[in-house]
C-alpha cells in the first residue's frame, strides 16, 4: 500500500485493485468492505474493478454490477475535489432544506448526481446525516456542517476552494 | 490548579465549529498563563446548547452555550475559567438545566459526562458493571434479566428483546451472531449516533452480554456510511477495548469469547430493516427476505441471529446491573423502561430526550422543546421516522407508548420527533414520502417499487388539479394497496404519512383554486 506520490483520483492500475480485492476476500461477507476500500482508495469504483471482484468473490459480473448499483454510496464515475451532500429528509425540510437545497444547486452550477465543469464539487443527495436538532445539515466530505443557510454555504465554498489554490 | 474544561466532539458539535472553540478556548488559557485540561466529552444531548463548553467548578460542571468561536474571547473575559455567570451564554451548573434535569436517563446516563474513549471514565461511572455480573450468571440467568425489563426492540417494531435472545438461546450450539443494526436511517433520529460516539463501550458491553446470553462469540454492527465519525471513535473504542481485555478470547479471564467488528453500509435506507441488513452484510443487493424463517432461526449465512437496535442493546449493561425489575419500573403498560426521544425538525431546543413511556408529545414538544425554532404556530408533527404519521394537534395529547399511538394509527419508531411550524406545505410532505420509498425502495415487491412511482404521479395531479376528485380517490386505494400488499415496512408504511396529510391536512393537498368548501372525505 506504499505510494511515493499521493494518490489521485481517477489513477489506479488493474494490479492496485486486485490488490485492494486481495486484502478482503477472505472476509465473511466481503463484498461491501471490499467496495468501501475500493472507493476510499481510488475515489469512485471503476468499471474495470468488476471483472476482478467478479472473480475473486466469485460472483458473476452482473450481481457486481447489480450491488454497485444498488447503493447510493458508491459511485462509478470519479468525484470532485469536494463531495458535497444536502440533507433532503424531513427534519432538515422543517428547517427550510429546500430553498437551501435550490441555493446550493445555483452556487454550484450543477444538479444532484453531477460534478462541476471545474471539478471541484459533486453534488449528491443524502437522507438524514444524524444532525437532525441543528439543521439544515450539509456534509462536504467527511464534515458535517449545522444550521446552514445561503450566506454560510457560500463562505463555505470560498473557503473551500481557496484553500485548494494554496495548496496548489 | 489546573482548570478542568469540556467541549464536545460528537457530529453535531463539530457541526457547529466545536473543533475551533476548543482550539481558542486553549489558546486564551496559554495567553493567560492558565494551566488547563482541555477533555473532548461526548455531547450531553443538548443539542440546541452545542457547542456546549463546560468548566469544572467546586459546586459542579456549569455550562455555556451555544458558543460560537467568535463568542470565545467574550466568555473569557467574563470569567469562564473560573465558572463564572455573568455571560448571556452562561447557563449555571448542567446537571440544574431543567432540560437535563427533568430527564429520566438510564441508558444515556453517561453521555457527556465522560471522555468517550476512556475507559477509566467509563469503569467510574458503573460502565462494564453489568457485564461482569453476566459473566458470573448462566445465559438462561441473563435472559430471564432481560425478560423481566420488559424490554422491546427500540428500532421501531417494538418486538420483545427477551424472546428473540431466547430463540437464538434454544436453537442446537453451533456459531450464532449478535447483529446490531446502527443503520440509523430514519431523519430525526440520532440517539444511536449519539451512543456511539459519547459512550461506545456501553454498546460494545451490551453486545457481549446478548452473546453470552445466546451462545454467540461474533458480533457485527452495521453502520451506516452517513456517520463517518461515529465510525472512527467506534473503531477507536473496539481497540481499546480489546487492548483491556473485555473482548477477545478471554473475556476479563472467564475463557468466553466474543469478537465485534464494525461493518459500513452504502447508503441505503431499506438495509434498516433486518432481514435487508442481513443481506447486506452478507455481500448483495439489501433485498428484503420473506419471513419465516425469522432471523433468529435462520439468520447471518443462515445461522442463528440476534438482530437489535442500538438503543435495545444499550439498555442491557442498565439492566444487567441494576436488575430488570428497576428497568420495568419506568414506563407505562406493556411499553417498559425509558424511551430515547429525539426533537427535531423546527425546535427551538432540540435534542435527546430519555424519558419513561407515558410522557405526551405535548409536554415534550413544549416544556422540553419549548416550541418551534421559528418562533410561528406548531402544525404537525412526524414522529417515529419518515414511516410515520403527520400528527395534528387534536394529537399531541395523547401519552407515549407503543399500543397507545398504535390505537390511533400512530408510530413511535425510533423516537424521533419532528416538529414543523404552520409555513409547512403538507401536500408537499405525503408528496415526499411517496418520492422517498421511490428512491429507497429495494424493488422486490411491487406495492413498494410501483406504487411509490405512481404515488408520487398522482399526488402530483392532485396538487395540479387534474382530476382531483378522482385521483384522490385513487391515492386512497393505492395507499390500501401498499400497506396490505408490500413485504416489509418500507412499502407497508409508506402511506402513513400520506394518509395522515389526507385525512388530517385535507386542504394542503387540494390545489387552492380547485378547493371545494367543506374539505374533503379520504
Amino acid at each position: 500500500m506504499s505510494h511515493a506520490s499521493p494518490q489521485t483520483a481517477g489513477a489506479w492500475t488493474p494490479a492496485q485493485i486486485q490488490e485492494v480485492v486481495d486484502t478482503h476476500k477472505s472476509m465473511p461477507g466481503a463484498m461491501l468492505p471490499t467496495l468501501h476500500a475500493i472507493q476510499e482508495r481510488f475515489g469512485y469504483v471503476p468499471e474495470a474493478a468488476i471483472p476482478i471482484i467478479a472473480e475473486t468473490l466469485r460472483h458473476t459480473r452482473a450481481e457486481v454490477h447489480g450491488i454497485i448499483s444498488f447503493y447510493h454510496h458508491f459511485r462509478t464515475q470519479p468525484p470532485g475535489r469536494h463531495v458535497v451532500q444536502v440533507c433532503r429528509a424531513e427534519a432538515c425540510q422543517a428547517v427550510g432544506s429546500r430553498q437551501l437545497e435550490a441555493h446550493v444547486k445555483t452556487a454550484l452550477g450543477v444538479d444532484y448526481h453531477q460534478t462541476s465543469l471545474d471539478r471541484e464539487f459533486t453534488l449528491e443527495p443524502v437522507y438524514c446525516l444524524g444532525n437532525c436538532a441543528c439543521g439544515p445539515s450539509v456534509r462536504v466530505n467527511d464534515e458535517v456542517h449545522g444550521r446552514m443557510t445561503a450566506a454560510k454555504f457560500d463562505r463555505l465554498v470560498e473557503r473551500l476552494t481557496t484553500m485548494v489554490l494554496e495548496v496548489e | 490548579m489546573t482548570i478542568t474544561v469540556y467541549v464536545p466532539r460528537d457530529t453535531t458539535a463539530l457541526a457547529l465549529g466545536a473543533d475551533e472553540v476548543a482550539a481558542l478556548i486553549e489558546q486564551a488559557a496559554n495567553g493567560r498563563g492558565l494551566d488547563i485540561k482541555l477533555i473532548r466529552n461526548g455531547s450531553r444531548g443538548l443539542s440546541w446548547l452545542e457547542p456546549m463548553v463546560e468548566v469544572a467548578t467546586a459546586g459542579g460542571r456549569m455550562a455555556y452555550g451555544p458558543v460560537e468561536p467568535g463568542d470565545v474571547a467574550d466568555l473569557v473575559d467574563a470569567g469562564l475559567f473560573e465558572g463564572g455567570l455573568d455571560h448571556p451564554l452562561a447557563r449555571g451548573l448542567t446537571d440544574e438545566i431543567p432540560y437535563l434535569k427533568h430527564q429520566q436517563r438510564l441508558t444515556f446516563s453517561r453521555i457527556g459526562l465522560t471522555d468517550p474513549l476512556s475507559i477509566d471514565d467509563y469503569r467510574a461511572h458503573r460502565g462494564f458493571a453489568g457485564l461482569e455480573k453476566a459473566l458470573r450468571m448462566t445465559s438462561q440467568g441473563i435472559v430471564d434479566e432481560v425478560k423481566a425489563s420488559g424490554l422491546r426492540g427500540r428500532g421501531g417494531a417494538a418486538f420483545p428483546t427477551a424472546i428473540k435472545w431466547q430463540t437464538v438461546h434454544d436453537e442446537p450450539q453451533g456459531q450464532k451472531t449478535i447483529v446490531c443494526n446502527a443503520d440509523e436511517g430514519d431523519s430525526g433520529t440520532f440517539a444511536d449516533r449519539l451512543v456511539m460516539e459519547c459512550d461506545p463501550y456501553m454498546l460494545i458491553e451490551g453486545m457481549t452480554i446478548a452473546g453470552l446470553a445466546v451462545g454467540a462469540t461474533q458480533g457485527y454492527i452495521y453502520l451506516r456510511s452517513e456517520y463517518p465519525l461515529a465510525h472512527r471513535i467506534f473503531n477507536d473504542a473496539l481497540g481499546r477495548a480489546y487492548r483491556a481485555g473485555y473482548l477477545g478470547n478471554d473475556i476479563l479471564g472467564s475463557g468466553k469469547a466474543f469478537d465485534l467488528e464494525v461493518r459500513l453500509g452504502a447508503g441505503a435506507y431499506i438495509c434498516g430493516e433486518e432481514t435487508s441488513l442481513l443481506e447486506s452484510l452478507e455481500g448483495r443487493r439489501g433485498l428484503v427476505r420473506a419471513k419465516p424463517p425469522l432471523p433468529a432461526i435462520e439468520g447471518l449465512f443462515g445461522r442463528p441471529t440476534v438482530v437489535n437496535n442500538v438503543l435495545s442493546l444499550a439498555a442491557v449493561p442498565f439492566i444487567l446491573d441494576q436488575g430488570g425489575q428497576a428497568y420495568a419500573d419506568y414506563g407505562m403498560g406493556r411499553s417498559r423502561g425509558t424511551l430515547a426521544l429525539q426533537l427535531a425538525g423546527n425546535v427551538k431546543r432540540g435534542g435527546l430526550v430519555e424519558l419513561a413511556f407515558g410522557v405526551t408529545l405535548r409536554e415534550l414538544m413544549e416544556d422540553f422543546g419549548g416550541g418551534t425554532l421559528s418562533g410561528r404556530p406548531l402544525k404537525a408533527v412526524q414522529v417515529g421516522g419518515p414511516l410515520g404519521a403527520y400528527l395534528p394537534e387534536s394529537q399531541w395529547d395523547n401519552p407515549i407508548d407503543y399500543e397507545g399511538f398504535a390505537a390511533f394509527g400512530g408510530v413511535v419508531g425510533h423516537g424521533g420527533v419532528v416538529l414543523f411550524d404552520d409555513s409547512v406545505d403538507m401536500g408537499e410532505q405525503a408528496r415526499f414520502a411517496m418520492e422517498f420509498c421511490g428512491v429507497e425502495s429495494c424493488g422486490k415487491c411491487t406495492p413498494c417499487r410501483i406504487g411509490a412511482v405512481r404515488g408520487v404521479e398522482v399526488i402530483d395531479r392532485i396538487r395540479a388539479g387534474d382530476a382531483a376528485e378522482a385521483n384522490l380517490a385513487l391515492l386512497a386505494d393505492l395507499c390500501e394497496t401498499m400497506v396490505d400488499g408490500s413485504l416489509c415496512a418500507m412499502g407497508g408504511m409508506t402511506p402513513f404519512p400520506v394518509q395522515s396529510v389526507m385525512k388530517h391536512f385535507p386542504n394542503d393537498l387540494t390545489p387552492r383554486q380547485a378547493q371545494p368548501a367543506g374539505g374533503k372525505p379520504c
